[in-house]
């Protein structure tokens, strides 16, 4: 049987060889508790309360954990990029320790773009007070100034002397020592450092995945373990009526039929209920799952049509139940305009399929369980669990693996509590899978959205008036039954509309749920982008303007906006806007980067056309250029895309560059295919088929340039999605004519 | 009792034949480095070569595979050494990774019938890959440059 590379918590301190001759390392941080007693014991620093782990053992290798959960944004190698600059280690002698599920690491929740955003500082520390700790005993041994010492490829240096010491020499010494103070750590300058900004490290994981050798949630195999899946209601809160489980049960291979407990709302990450049927193999269980012949009782979600939710929505839009942002008149300015520009915009409700669905393998052994699973959230996972359970939290040990994609379907542990129920009441380990029709048809689904959004221009063409009302189910809906307003997601890209305009309002319609809402890559930036840089751009084109000429007047004076100043209350995604500004500069340079970049205003062949849009989230800036060409069919290509982005300091600028690659694709895919539609609380997508992501032949050359800044480091897995629908629906409207206002594009015929 | 040749080995199947070879692979022989994404062969992550032909397992019944050659990802090179492989750790192809023993199985089929792809060839070739995360534009790079190394290697 194949072994699995993670093991459970105690095997986790076993395997990473914790010994008198090691030397273990946390960071602080004020939110954290504790330090786990099997390191504590080690470092002797109980006080001491760890996010990141580094322990350097006297074989001379660095143990680097990764706290965070990858999928794909390179978090498993930019973390050892901090920690090893920091620390002066030699590449080569890295090994990256993935961190379980715990709280004594500090939030662990992949999503929001904030991996590096959040631990750049405490990783840069964790490396330097180990460096120093180590320089001090090679200090100590030679008698000499610690400052005459220097760490190399994991080597303490005298240079005067010449003489040096390995790091794992050190490590008895440098254990004995105390942890210095944050005041009086050394962090490198920026021209020291030999990987932070570098582009030539290659992925930690780079080999095993052109290997097969790697292991994924659905991978995870282990001994005796057994394979569900599971039928879940086809409408959100349809209860079991009846189902075959001797016709399942006939089936070769099929070993358990399992009820699962029904969904009582609001879902928040439990389960959906259903029926799971458990099998030696995943073939005999898909099997299985077909013969239970299901009968559902009727749901009151089952009300939900797509094209009769739209026309809600539309209304919605004209009936603002909320106003979230308000500066000077606009009912006032746009009664007085000289000229009023309206338009609305749509964007249906999306999915994430991650090319891995979500899958877990549990095993509930002696009060405990050992868990594998693709989460982007072990300790949400870990919580979850245990209430369903009854399992204390302690006892629930989440190893995270790889995941095959996240983007944010795996923020949400539903399959990993489903793997956990079942795992305790057959006594066996059990991995749970959802196939592709279950992620499809189950999901958490990125919010369907109407916008309605007006412009009044006054005698001379200047814009005076600035109104966007949205209606869009919101998120809160997963976690408080019944919610029908949006929240947080105003934070996202709707009130913090950066142009310089004298009268501003923005609101939201109610707008009640029907399915499971999430929050999915660039969440409602998606919608509010796709209106705000379409609209600027119908408005420069209206006053006959070039579209990166307006775009720059529109932003008006460098400044750094405050949006509590106009009535919005704006969260600038967790931070302070004393360290991360909205700063009219940086779009603007981010701008006239990508306008050089793509050669913008120059001439181009009949049928093309370049389209533009800038947008900032998740703290960092991106603006696009996109090149369209309509061929003799009149089908629309995106050729070429070019981005600028500015994510502050640029920690690991090939994975940045990979990251806004991927986001240009992963909005094409939105722009011209993904829909889903709902008939009776049903969503009729179910496969790829039906439900429509870009493939080869679809992708553009994208083209990235990273801002060079000194700004601390900012979000980079998500900010590069919001600009591009924009510009491509601007380029096609330079290209053809045609303004687009409705997503996605295939609606048309044009793609 | 059917017999699967798989990288070379025999292995003898006594499950149902009906099974489709990705869960044969995966839950039977352990073979994880071929990958379920759509069962449905829609998606391409579970490509693997039958006789040399890229095919996908989703959707091909065991017994139609019997006593036929099967090569899987693990079946190139443990280690990493196929030019298809060395290109696509030069060029930092994944992202995610989880595609990609698909993406390589069908650059590896396309490779070994056009040494010298175009990019026409190439979209062509892997139309059927899905990759969520967008790594085509690097695919298509890495393709160009395994085609050169293999140049390299066979001109050395």
């Amino acid at each position: 049987m194949k072994q699995i590379e993670n093991v459970s918590r105690r095997g986790f301190l076993k395997k990473l060889g914790i010994s008198s001759t090691a030397l273990v390392l946390g960071v602080q941080l004020p939110s954290m508790l504790t330090i786990p007693k099997a390191l504590a014991g080690v470092a002797g620093t109980e006080k001491f309360a760890p996010n990141v782990y580094v322990q350097i053992g006297a074989d001379n290798i660095v143990s680097i954990v990764v706290h965070r959960s990858e999928m794909g944004q390179g978090i498993r190698t930019s973390i050892p990029m901090i920690v090893a600059d920091e620390l002066g280690a030699d590449w080569q002698k890295i090994a990256v320790v993935q961190g379980l599920g715990d709280k004594k690491y500090g939030s662990q929740n992949t999503d929001g773009s904030r991996s590096v955003r959040r631990f750049y500082q405490p990783l840069r520390e964790a490396g330097a007070s180990a460096r120093m700790m180590l320089q001090q005993a090679a200090a100590n041994q030679w008698q000499v100034d610690v400052n005459e010492t220097s760490a190399v490829n994991n080597t303490i240096v005298h240079e005067k002397t010449g003489r040096a010491l390995s790091f794992g020499s050190l490590v008895t010494a440098a254990s004995m020592l105390t942890l210095p103070e944050t005041s009086s750590l050394k962090l490198k300058a920026k021209a020291d450092f030999n990987f932070i900004g570098k582009s030539d490290v290659a992925l930690v994981d780079g080999e095993k995945i052109v290997t097969g050798a790697t292991t994924y949630g659905f991978d995870v195999e282990l001994d005796n373990m057994q394979y569900a899946v599971v039928a879940r209601p086809p409408v959100l809160g349809a209860k079991v009526k009846s189902f075959d489980a001797e016709a399942a049960k006939a089936i070769a291979g099929v070993i358990a039929v399992v009820q699962l407990p029904d969904l009582t709302e609001p879902v928040v990450f439990k389960p959906l209920g259903g029926v799971a049927v458990i099998a030696k193999n995943t073939w005999a269980a898909i099997k299985g799952r077909e013969a239970l012949a299901i009968q559902w009782h009727e749901s009151k979600h089952q009300s939900y049509n797509s094209d009769e939710y739209k026309k809600a929505l539309a209304k919605s839009c004209d009936e603002p139940a909320k106003i979230l942002r308000t500066k000077g008149d606009v009912s006032k300015a746009l009664s007085e305009a000289k000229q009023v520009l309206n338009a609305s915009y749509y964007v249906p409700e999306l999915i994430h399929v991650p090319m891995e669905p979500p899958a877990a393998a549990a095993h509930f052994h002696d009060g405990v369980f050992d868990i594998w699973a693709c989460t982007q959230t072990p300790q949400s996972a870990q919580a979850s669990v245990a209430q369903s359970t009854g399992v204390a939290v302690e006892d629930v040990h989440i190893n995270v693996t790889l995941l095959g994609g996240g983007f944010g379907r795996k923020s949400k542990p539903d399959f990993v509590v489903e793997a956990a129920i079942l795992s305790k009441q057959l006594n066996v380990p059990i991995k749970v899978m959802w196939t592709r029709e279950d992620e499809i048809q189950n999901g958490f689904y990125h919010a369907v959205s109407y916008q309605k959004l007006a412009a009044g221009l006054d005698s001379s063409g200047s814009v005076i008036a600035w109104q966007h009302h949205v209606a869009e189910p919101p998120i809160g809906s997963t976690f408080s039954k019944g919610a029908d307003l949006i929240a947080t997601e105003a934070n996202l890209g709707l009130i913090d509309m950066p142009f310089d305009i004298a009268n501003v309002s923005c609101a939201a319609g109610k707008a009640p749920a029907h399915t499971r809402i999430g929050w999915m890559r660039s969440v409602t930036n998606i919608n509010h982008a796709f209106a705000i840089g379409s609209f600027v751009d119908e408005i420069a084109h209206a006053k006959g303007l070039d579209s990166k000429d307006h775009l720059l007047s529109m932003l008006g004076k460098d400044r750094k906006i405050d949006f509590s100043l106009e009535n919005a209350e704006y969260g600038n995604y967790g931070e302070t806007l004393e360290k991360f500004p909205v700063d009219t500069a940086r779009m603007k340079a981010v701008i006239e980067k990508v306008s050089a970049m793509a050669k913008w205003g120059r001439k181009l062949p009949k049928g093309h056309g370049l389209g533009i849009a800038m947008h900032r989230s998740f703290v960092s800036y991106v603006a696009c250029i996109v090149e369209v060409s309509e061929n003799s069919d009149g089908k629309i290509s995106v050729d070429d895309v070019w981005m600028a982005v500015d994510c502050g300091l640029a920690v690991n600028p090939e994975r940045i560059r990979s990251q806004m690659e991927g986001a240009a694709i992963f909005a094409l895919s939105y722009s011209f295919y993904s829909e889903l539609t709902a008939k009776n609380g049903v969503i009729e997508q179910n496969n790829f088929d039906n439900y429509q992501i870009a493939r080869f032949a679809d992708a553009p050359t994208t083209h990235v340039e990273i801002i060079d800044s000194d700004a601390p480091p900012g979000g980079v897995g998500e900010p590069g999605v919001p600009p591009i629908a924009p510009a491509i629906c601007n380029a096609i409207f330079n290209a053809t004519g045609k303004r687009y206002r409705e997503l996605p594009l295939k609606q048309y015929g044009i793609v | 009792m059917i017999t699967l040749t798989i990288n070379g080995k025999a292995h003898q199947f006594n499950d149902d034949g009906d099974m489709p070879l990705l869960w044969a692979l995966r839950d039977i022989l352990k073979y994880t480095g071929t990958k379920y994404g759509c069962g449905k062969g829609l998606c391409g992550a579970c490509t693997v070569h039958v006789d040399g032909q890229p095919i996908r397992a989703c959707i091909t019944p065991v017994s139609a595979v019997a006593k036929q050659k099967i090569t899987t990802i693990e079946g190139l090179s443990k280690q990493g050494e196929h030019v298809v492989q060395q290109a696509w750790q030069a060029l930092n192809v994944a992202q995610c990774g989880y595609c990609q023993s698909g993406q390589i199985m069908s650059a590896v089929a396309l490779l070994e019938r056009n040494a010298k792809p175009n990019d026409q060839d190439i979209e062509l070739a892997m139309s059927g890959n899905i990759c969520r995360c967008g790594t085509y534009q690097r695919i298509k790079q890495a393709i160009h440059h395994a085609a050169d190394l293999a140049t390299e290697v066979k001109g050395s």
